[in-house]
């Protein structure tokens, strides 16, 4: 990677103090140091690594048995990459994953085997997530066939029970995917997940092309779900009402790192990092009166290449509040002046209460805008 | 519009929903599509009466008292020993040139050039489909080393070596559809290499490998049936190529050896014939001409009914249709209204 040693060693070091849950032991998942670079090769016969888009860049995090753990951030900040780490779909460049104390990266696609059953994904699309060609009591029964849980009758008994848990009708087992709805089509991702009883679910952005109607009956049948099972969800979104609606505790993503973590209403009514106060500023408020008081911090430049990061602080080239500091030293992720212990930010310049990022952001703005090209 | 028409409509429209909730799986959609195209329907029925007169052929040996391998020097020749014409001494479409019936002779042939035909391509289809899914599927070096089998296989000269190989092999049955099926997999494999770079990118075989589906479930569940369709498509293309191709080797004298008829030899026989005997070359050279324009053009006809891109073809038709008939109905004064939105 081509950030130098000692900027990752305080990383490291940072991202190492990321507070546990209240409850230590029940943490189901945790994530250590984890970094997913994909090679860059050149085109031709030698097929050299010319580089590395930095996915995901020694990240931490964990996520507590029972809970909703939500994961923000822009597209291709590394969100979905980290989620198919933590399911295993791919390998890990390097870092740690355990569930429930055993280390889950880097086993073979055997030894993963058990795993499989306690780690289930939804999709975003629901569409493309479906077999077209199959019937959708065979996609539903399908990890029965995989795990050798159930055959014949048996299985189509609990195909026809979950169909009805997540309120499809069971009679519509013999249908294709195509004759379904986009919410009736998630609902059969859902129930396909649900089929091995898993102990986490990880939803990749599952309602973000759904309907407004649809997401609310679909992140109802989440939670019904969740209170039922005792299920843990790594929540992916970009929506960040409605990972407020569902998550206990909220990590934003920046550029494959954690720019702030904690739990959920802290993150969102005290935001320490310009960027997450940025996000925040920039969802839609439904109530009219907020929407007019608020103060929109617009950020300037686009989402710098993952190939090659900005020095420092990832998000200095487009930060309201930048300073010299933040373009040559790597912020660590550590606990603000007044928080819980258990909100964390990277920022050398955190955001305090009240503060008017806006007119920040107009000044630092075009200054910087001034400099870097975009 | 009148109150009654207007009511006419409502129901229609109310109707319609009902009609658009039937599920109707991609095959269903393909042959509704299928059965609106004339050609496709009328190659249909040509290849099944070929297939119909290649089962009947003994019946028809029976029926004109000419068995296939029987000459009749007698009648089935002149004077000069020149095959007869049609309709001569009881032979339908004459007689070949050693005084056999043409008839009897041509429908012996099919069966040869229809089970040619559709056991190298049934072969090639499943070579193809297995060595182009596992290059697919597993990628980097074993498809390396397939592709590059592929490309040799399709760079071969192949009239040429099929002939070497019929020669040092000997002429028979089962070393013409070798070589036919050798030399026919390779295109089918490339195809179904590409299909399946880019079914395995879809997020529902994601799907698979996060519940645990191994290699061989997720090439057989869920990439095979999603290849079906491109295969179904260039089979039906591939099958008048082996037709040919059986046909040039059995003319070359290097494929089906005589007396066993096939439309290859006996267009072989007929060129020392063709200025005494037109019919000789005109029937055989026909039956081969129309079977292999049926497979093509149904081929075609398949390909379109399975891309749903040319629906708009058949939606301008309907249009129109629609239009012809709003014309009609509109001189009448009786508008069919009710019609309208279920078509759409």
């Amino acid at each position: 990677m081509s950030v130098p040693g000692a900027e990752q060693t305080t990383a490291q070091q940072a991202n190492g103090q990321v507070p546990a849950a209240p409850d230590g032991d029940d943490i189901l998942v945790r994530v250590e140091h984890v970094k997913k670079h994909f090679p860059i090769r050149s085109v031709g016969f030698t097929r050299r690594t010319v580089g590395q888009v930095q996915a995901v860049d020694d990240v931490s995090l964990t996520i507590p048995r029972g809970r909703t753990l939500g994961l923000v951030g822009e597209t291709g900040c590394g969100k979905s990459t980290l989620a198919r780490c933590v399911a295993g779909l791919i390998p890990v460049t390097s870092g740690t994953i355990t569930f429930e104390g055993q280390q889950i990266s880097g086993l073979s696609r055997r030894a993963m085997q058990p795993f499989r059953r306690e780690i289930q994904m939804i999709f975003q699309d629901p569409y493309g997530s479906l077999n077209p060609r199959q019937r959708v009591g065979s996609i539903i029964g399908e990890p029965f066939a995989i795990h050798n849980l159930a055959s014949g009758n048996d299985r189509k008994k609990r195909v026809q029970e979950l169909m009805e848990r997540v309120g499809l009708n069971p009679e519509h087992f013999n249908r294709f995917p195509a004759e379904f709805s986009g919410g009736q089509r998630q609902r059969i991702g859902v129930a396909r997940a649900l089929a091995v009883r898993p102990k986490l679910i990880i939803c990749d952005e599952p309602v973000s092309a759904l309907d407004v109607s649809i997401q609310a009956q679909v992140l109802n049948l989440l939670a019904d779900l969740q209170e039922e099972f005792g299920l843990s969800y790594l929540f992916i979104a970009h929506d960040l009402e409605v990972v407020r609606h569902v998550s206990h505790a909220v990590s934003v993503m920046y550029l494959g790192r954690i720019a702030e973590a904690g739990p959920k209403d802290p993150v969102y009514d005290h935001a320490r990092h310009p960027y997450t106060a940025a996000l925040l500023s920039a969802a839609p408020a439904a109530d009219p009166k907020t929407a007019a008081q608020r103060q929109r911090v617009i950020l300037v430049g686009d989402v710098p290449s993952p190939i090659d990061p900005p020095s420092g602080c990832r998000f200095h080239p487009r930060c309201p509040k930048a300073q010299e500091l933040c373009s040559h030293e790597d912020p660590p992720l550590e606990v603000k002046a007044g928080d819980e212990v258990t909100h964390v930010a990277a920022c050398h310049f955190p955001v305090a209460d009240g503060e008017n990022l806006a007119a920040a952001g107009a000044t630092a703005g075009s200054a910087i805008g001034g400099s870097e090209p975009q | 519009m009148s109150i009654v028409q207007i009511e006419a409509a409502a129901q229609a429209a109310e109707a319609a929903p009902e009609q658009a909730i039937e599920g109707r799986s991609q095959w269903q959609l393909t042959w509704r599509r299928l059965s609106h195209d004339k050609v496709a329907v009328a190659s249909l029925i040509v290849i099944v009466i070929m297939i119909a007169l290649a089962i009947a052929a003994p019946a028809f040996a029976a029926l004109t008292g000419h068995p296939a391998d029987t000459a009749y020097p007698n009648t089935g020749e002149n004077a000069a020993g020149l095959p007869v014409g049609p309709g001569t001494h009881g032979f339908w479409l004459g007689t070949d040139g050693t005084g056999r019936d043409l008839l009897v002779r041509i429908f012996y042939g099919a069966r040869i050039s229809l089970f040619v035909g559709i056991i190298t391509t049934a072969i090639a289809a499943v070579a193809g489909v297995t060595i182009g899914m596992i290059a697919g599927y597993f990628g980097g070096l074993i498809d390396t080393v397939l592709s590059r089998f592929v490309d040799a296989v399709l760079a071969f000269p192949y009239v040429v070596l099929a002939l070497a190989l019929a020669v040092v092999l000997g002429p028979s049955l089962p070393v013409i559809v070798g070589v036919i099926a050798f030399f026919s997999w390779a295109g089918i494999a490339r195809i179904v290499r590409g299909q399946t770079l880019s079914i395995k990118e879809k997020e529902y075989i994601e799907a698979a490998r996060s519940l645990g589906a191994g290699p061989f479930r997720i090439m057989f569940v869920h990439i095979l049936p999603n290849l079906l369709a491109p295969v179904l498509v260039l089979s039906t293309l591939y099958i008048p190529q082996a037709i040919i191709f059986e046909s040039t080797l059995s003319y070359l004298g290097l494929g089906i050896q005589p007396p066993t008829a096939s439309w290859g030899n006996i267009l072989g026989d007929a060129q020392s014939f063709y200025q005494q005997a037109w019919w000789y070359v005109v029937f055989p050279a026909g039956a081969l001409l129309i079977t292999t324009l049926a497979f093509n053009l149904l081929g075609d006809g398949i390909r379109d009914a399975m891309d749903p891109r040319t629906e708009r073809i058949f939606a301008a038709s309907r249009a129109r249709k629609r239009a012809r008939r709003k014309a009609r109905a509109g001189q009448g004064g009786n508008l069919p209204a009710a019609s309208a939105p279920g078509e759409a």
